[in-house]
Parts: structure tokens; sequence; C-alpha cells
């Protein structure tokens, strides 16, 4: 104890802008207070003893509940961003407070990230402990958070892309009557998940790593009144706990075997666990399970389509750019872990590349915008994964950062829309579907800066340079192809397969997704932005741009998705510094990032070219394919659509999945629990055995007792003697 | 001398005993239970004069002064029973059933 705060005191950081980094999560936290303050005064009231109800407000009053009723009796399962429309009598105070900590939080990042640059190159994390958490035995757990490379990465995103989500939020969000609690939940999560990335020993992200849960649940639930969108939350918090328990047992082994959960212990003594071994495999399965939950990978990803539910900017911030990256961040946090197991690091990289094959597939055929945003999400996790797996951690974090610019431009471009096309079919009073595309065409036309800026998205996921995602695609796809060909992965065996086969075929997974994820983006950009406008003749009059407190976050994040490719540019590819961000993480897993690529550099630069052109070419022919094949100019609105067949059918039903885990899982369990644990257990066995039994039992020793007293005096005098008799003759003749 | 009496109050308490177990009548038990008292009463006696002890003496003063306020107690419950039940059969008197 003594000896690491000698060392915290004499790190270089340690009388920087860094020692305040307590105050990271305590600031939004703040905020969730303030708003969740002011959520408690409702929007409107209800009663007839509304005072505003008998003055001049009485008529905006009344339309508010008439659309809540209204809305709340048409609504389906579709959970699309139809909702009540009454403005806060606060809204202005929430607007302030809750971007506000926001930019603070940025700001604190963005000094704190500053000092490190100045402090030159820092091999060691900077960790402060605030007090002594957990005290039990040999358990010692301290609050105590870490600022190296990797979570300051993280912070910054999350600040940074936090910040323009909450502001685009308070256009998209002003007149909901639920908006300081939206405000509020959303400052709450942005606290949770900076405790996620900061925490310095496991248990402490594992706090983070569950209120990020809890606000995932409660922002996806935001519009509970609508039932399918409280059950989207619940499916999400119930499919993420079976993550959690892995993410559990992964903890308990570690302290088991280790002594400790502080990530400098675990990191110093993790060789002790012996390479390759059986345990050390379990513990990176078991924490990887955890990633699979929260980072909605096969076979837990159910939970990420219907979290759609939420409003857009929660898809934006939470299931696209923060929390469902949280997994990617865990592995490259553990790196150290991971490197001594080349089966855990195999399985890593399967599971990552099958989902994102699976997810980009079932992407190519939904109709709703979000939905196939979401499906790409579930895809481009997949990729990071495949990153990880691999052991390029610094290109899974690439892909990361870079995701997170264009995935929540992508997101908050497609709640432009939402916006423009709800408020178009407002102005009607059609209770059309404003997600649909097939309800969409033409937007081009009335929304031309978010056309613009979700095209530069959209070159961008597809991987075409030079757009951020390219570079950030190619970072992994290179790592994967050159693993394949050596180091610990390409020698180790995988369920008896050769680890370099199974890679090589990663590798060409791995471009298959490219071409698919080209495919559905330019689908998704020729139906919505292209073609003939399908939304309705008295609609096309009120489409138009959103406000410039909406349009300017996404003007911030085209910029970043252009050009996040410069923060860590290939070798192969000198346009400025190269590998900026490699080197910034060297320190935090470069040992990792060795130990599975072994002591040979990448591939060798004339393989790299052919490789980055093989990348290129399949992105642009997925655009051009899906360019040449599909005719935005024969769809018909959602209502005259017929139902499609065949194999499209199946893609369109993704796969069946979650009817397939609802017969296979869910209703065993149900039905299970109904009819053997409740109906068999609780009721047969506990309620009528042993409770009602044991009454039973009571009684009738008190009936035997009851029939003793008859009553009878002479009876009660033959007993005495009798007895007195007995005892004089047990004691006479014994 | 010490086993005629001892004989005789055992054939007095057998007497008091097999009086309480066939008789019904409350009067007639009462006074078997007296019958018992003054049988142990007797070998009380009867064992004081063996010993050369005055223990046993003292015994029985004790054992008569008891049933004295036994009596008194017996006869009221016994002469209210009478005036609720008009008679004093036990049979008739199993309020106590359970």
């Amino acid at each position: 104890m003594l000896q690491d705060l000698a060392a915290v005191d004499t790190h270089a950081l340690a009388a920087t802008a860094a020692r305040y980094v307590g105050l990271l999560p305590l600031i939004p936290l703040a905020g969730f207070l303030v708003n969740g303050a002011l959520s408690l005064i409702p929007a409107y009231t209800m009663g007839p003893g509304d005072p505003s109800a008998a003055g001049h407000d009485h008529d905006g009053a009344a339309a508010a509940r008439a659309h809540a009723v209204d809305h709340a009796e048409q609504s389906g399962a579709t959970g699309d961003d139809h909702h009540a429309v009454a403005r806060h009598p606060y809204a202005a105070v929430a607007s302030v407070v809750g971007p506000l900590v926001l930019v603070l939080s940025f700001a604190l990042a963005v000094a704190i990230w500053l000092a490190m640059a100045s402090a030159g190159e820092m091999r060691t994390p900077y960790v402060q402990r605030f007090f002594d958490w957990m005290v039990t035995g040999d358990l010692k757990i301290a609050w105590a958070f870490q600022v190296d490379q990797l979570s300051m990465i993280m912070v910054l995103v999350i600040t940074g892309v936090g910040m323009l989500i909450h502001i685009f939020s308070i256009g998209y969000m002003g007149d909901d009557p639920g908006y300081p609690r939206f405000f509020a939940y959303l400052n709450l999560f942005v606290a949770f998940m900076l405790v996620l990335v900061l925490g310095a020993s496991y248990p402490v992200v594992f706090v983070g790593w569950e209120g990020v849960g809890l606000c995932s649940y409660l922002l996806i639930g935001f519009w509970f009144s609508d039932k399918a969108n409280a059950y989207a939350g619940k499916k999400a918090f119930i499919v993420n706990r079976i993550g959690d328990v892995g993410f559990l047992l992964g903890m308990f082994l570690l302290f088991a075997n280790v002594g400790t959960l502080d990530f400098t212990g675990v990191a110093a003594s993790a060789s002790s666990l012996g390479y390759d071994s059986a345990l050390v495999t379990t513990i990176c399965l078991f924490f990887f399970l955890g990633c699979v939950g929260k980072s909605a990978q096969l076979p837990l990803y159910v939970w990420l389509p219907d979290a759609m539910a939420g409003p857009t900017p929660v898809s934006a911030l939470i299931h696209a750019a923060t929390m469902v990256t949280a997994g990617v961040y865990l592995i490259a946090r553990s790196g150290f872990l991971f490197a001594m197991s080349p089966t855990a690091c195999i399985t890593v990289a399967v599971v990552g590349t099958l989902t994102a094959l699976f997810a980009a597939t079932i992407g190519l055929k939904q109709w709703d915008i979000k939905k196939v945003l979401a499906y790409s999400t579930i895809s481009q996790l997949g990729y990071m994964f495949m990153g990880v797996g691999a052991g390029a951690y610094a290109a899974g974090m690439f892909h990361l950062v870079t995701h997170a610019f264009f995935k929540a431009l992508l997101f908050l471009g497609s709640g432009s829309v939402i916006f423009a096309m709800h408020r178009a079919y407002h102005h009607t009073g059609s209770h059309e579907d404003a997600q649909d595309m097939r309800n969409m065409g033409g937007l081009r036309k009335y929304m031309p800066i978010t056309f613009v800026l979700m095209w530069i998205a959209t070159l961008s996921i597809a991987g075409v340079p030079p757009f951020s995602g390219f570079f950030s695609k190619d970072g992994i796809l290179g790592a994967v192809f050159a693993r394949a060909q050596h180091g610990a992965l390409a020698d180790a065996t995988w369920l008896g397969m050769p680890g370099s086969a199974v890679l090589y075929v990663l590798y060409v997974l791995g471009l298959v997704t490219a071409f698919l994820t080209a495919i559905y983006m330019t689908r998704l950009m020729l139906y919505t932005f292209h073609g003939p406008n399908r939304t309705g003749e008295a609609e096309q009059a009120h489409l138009a741009e959103a406000p410039w407190s909406m349009t300017g976050p996404l003007v911030v994040l085209g910029v970043l998705s252009a050009a996040g490719g410069w923060l860590d540019l290939p070798a192969a590819l000198p346009l400025g510094p190269v590998g900026v961000l490699e080197k910034w993480l060297d320190p935090v897993v470069g040992a990792a990032t060795a130990a599975v690529a072994g002591s040979a550099g990448e591939a060798v630069t004339s393989t790299e070219y052919f490789l980055i052109g093989a990348a290129v070419v399949i992105a642009i022919l997925g655009i051009v394919v899906a360019v040449a094949r599909l005719k935005p100019a024969l769809l018909v609105p959602k209502r005259d659509a017929l139902p499609s067949h065949g194999f499209e059918h199946v893609l369109e039903e993704k796969y069946y999945v979650d009817e397939i885990y609802d017969d296979a899982i869910v209703r065993p369990l149900v039905s299970g629990s109904r009819n053997v644990l409740w109906t068999g257990i609780d009721r047969g066995i506990i309620d009528s055995l042993l409770v009602n039994g044991s009454a039973v039992l009571a009684r009738g020793f008190g009936w035997i007792g009851s029939q003793l007293q008859s009553g009878e005096t002479g009876a009660y005098a033959w007993a005495i003697a009798i007895g007195a008799l007995a005892v004089l003759g047990a004691f006479t003749f014994r | 001398m010490i086993s005629e009496a001892l004989f005789f109050s055992a054939v007095l308490f057998t007497i008091g005993v097999v009086g309480v177990l066939t008789r019904r009548n409350a009067i007639i038990i009462f006074m078997c239970v007296e019958l018992m008292l003054n049988a142990v009463n007797l070998s009380f006696i009867a064992l004081s004069r063996l010993h050369g002890s005055a223990n046993g003496q003292v015994f029985v003063l004790f054992v008569m002064t008891i049933a004295a306020a036994e009596a008194a107690v017996g006869l009221a419950i016994i002469i209210s029973i009478f005036r609720h039940h008009k008679s004093v059969d036990l049979r008739n008197i199993n309020l106590l059933k359970g």
C-alpha cells in the first residue's frame, strides 16, 4: 500500500490534471441528479384540479393528452419513435444541464489527455485510489481509477461522441414529456460508462458494466407505456444477465488462482496460470461470455435489434458507439490473459467473424432503417472481435473508435430522417410507419445535409478509401491475414483444426462480410434518399431538414468519419504519421500483441498492397452491385408491399432466431417453471406436502391428544394408578 | 411389628386406590383419597418408631394439615358441583372433555 502511494506520487501524471480523474464520472452523475429531480415534475397533470388546465394552456394540455392516447392505441410492435407530444415546463433547464455536464467531462478528458501527451511515453498506468471498497480476508478491492492510454481513448470517445449526441438530443427529444428523465438516464449512463473504462480492477469495471446495463434497460423502455418497448428493455436486461454470469465466474476463477483482481496485479502474475493451460482458457472464455452478452455477439445478439425500441440518440450512444463496445474494451484490457491462450483468442475471432457475417446477411433484407443499422452494428462489433481475437488489439480499438464516429453519424442521421418523417406524418395526422424505408425515398431533395453526411458514413463503413472505416477494417483484416501466416495463433490448433487454416477462412469470411456491408448500406441509402418519394402527396410539403442543433453534431461526426483514418495509418499507406494509435496503445497492449503475433512483423509489403487492393475492390464491387441490382423506383410504400418469399423471407424474418429461441428455450423454460417448478414443486411438494402437511401432522397429533382428554376423571385416575404401578414396577424389577 | 404395620398400611392404601378407581360418587372418592393419605400416615408413624426419629411424625402433622385444607376446598367444590348438576356422580361431569 505504501509502495503504491509512493509510486503514485512519483508518477509522471501525479501533479497534472489526471489527479482530478475522480471527477470524470461525478460530473455526469451530478447532471443525473439535477435532471432526475426535474423529471419528478410531470409535464402535464391529468386531473380536473390542474390549474393549467383551466388557464390559457388548456388547449395545449388537452391536445397533448389526446395525442398520448392516440399513440398508445395505434403503436404496434415496431416500437417506432412515435410518442406523446408535450413540452416539459423545465425543458430549458434540462437542455442546459444535460449537455453541459458532458461538455465539462469532455474538457476534463481533453485536459488529462494533453497532460499525458506532454508527459512523454508513459509505460505504467496512473492509478488513483479513493477508498477501500471491499476488504474481507484475502480479498482487498480498492475503489480505484486507472488512467492509461487505453482508458483515455475510451474516455475521449465516450465524452466526445456522447457530447455530440447529447446536443443532438436537445432537438430530437425536445417535445417529449419525459425530456428531463431522458437526460437524467443519459447522464447516468455516461457516468457508469466512465466508471467501466476507468476502473482499475475487474470489480470496479463490473460496477460500470452493470450500471450501463441498467441505463440501457431504462432507455430502451423509455416509452414504456407501449408494451413492446418495455418487453424489449426486459429482453436486453435478461439476455445480458447470461453474459454477466460469465464475467462473474471469470472474476471468481481469477481471484481463486491469482489472488488479486487489479489489472496491474493480474498482469504481473498472469504467467503463473500457465501458457495455454485449461485454466487460463476457461477464465478467458468466461470473460468472453460476458463480452458476448454486452457486445451482442452470437448467440446472445438477439437483444440489440429489439433495443432499437429506444429513442434514436440512445441507439447511437449506447447501442452503437459506447456500451456495446465495452466487450471489445474488456478483451483489449485483458490482453495479458488472452495472449496466454491461443484457443480463447481463436474462439473470440471465430465468434466475431461468424457474427459479422450472420448479422450482415440479415441486414440485407430489413425494412426498418434502424434495424438495418442495428444488424450493421452487430456485424461491425463482430469485426472488432475478429481483430482483438487475432491479437490485433490496436486494430480492434481503432475500429471501435472509427465505428463510434460513423455509426453514431448513421444513427443520428437516421434519427434526423425519422424526425422529419414523423413531423411530416404528424402534420397530416397519418399513422404510417416513420421508420420504414419503403415509406421514404427521394429524401435527398428535402434533407441535403443529412444526405451528404450519411453517404460519408456509408462509404466509411463500406470500407472505401480514404474514409475512416477503410483503414480500421483493413487493419483488422490485414492482422488476421498476418496471424494466419505466422505467430502463436497459426501454430495453435483449434478444435483439432490448424489455427492457420481457421484464420485464413476467417479472413475470407471477413471479405465476404465487407462485400455484404457495402451492399446493405448502399441499399439503405438508395431506398432512403434516392428514387421517387413514397411518403405521400400531402406529407411531402412538410419534409424538411432538422434544425441546426441536430445537424451540427452530424457535421462534426461527418468530419471525424471522413478523417478518422488518419489516427492510425498503415505503414503501406504513409499519407501522414503512420500508426499513431498503435504507438499510443503500445504500453498497454504492446506486450500482448507481441506475444500473439510472434517476433516477425506484419505481412510483407507486396502482400499488404494486394490485401488493401482486394478490400477496396470488394467494397466498391458491393456498392456497384447494389446500385445495379436495386431499383428504388419500383419500390412501393409499406402498406402496399407484397409479402416476400423464399430465402428473402427467411432473411426478413431474421432466420427465425427469435422464434427458435422462443420455442427451444423460453417456452420450455416458462412451461417447465409453470408445470414443474410452480405446480409440481412449489404448490405440490412445498405448499401441499411440507407446509400444509406439517399442519395436518400437528392437527393429527392434537386430535390424538384430545381423545385422551375424555373428561372422565375415573379414566385419569386409572391412568395415574397404572402409571404409578409401572414406575414402581420398573424400579423394583429392573 | 413393622411388617404388620406396613402390611396394614398397604391394605388400607389399596382399598383407597380401588375405591378411587371404581366408585363414581365424588364424596366416596374423596373419602377414599383420605384413606390413602392416612395409610401413608400410618407407615410414616411405623417407620418413625422403627428408626427412633421424630421426622416421620412431623411429616404426619404436615400431611394432616394439608388433608384438612384439601378437605375444605374439595368439599366446597363438590357442593358447588352438586348445586350446578344436582348430582355428584362423576360420570355426568366431563366438562374437560377434549
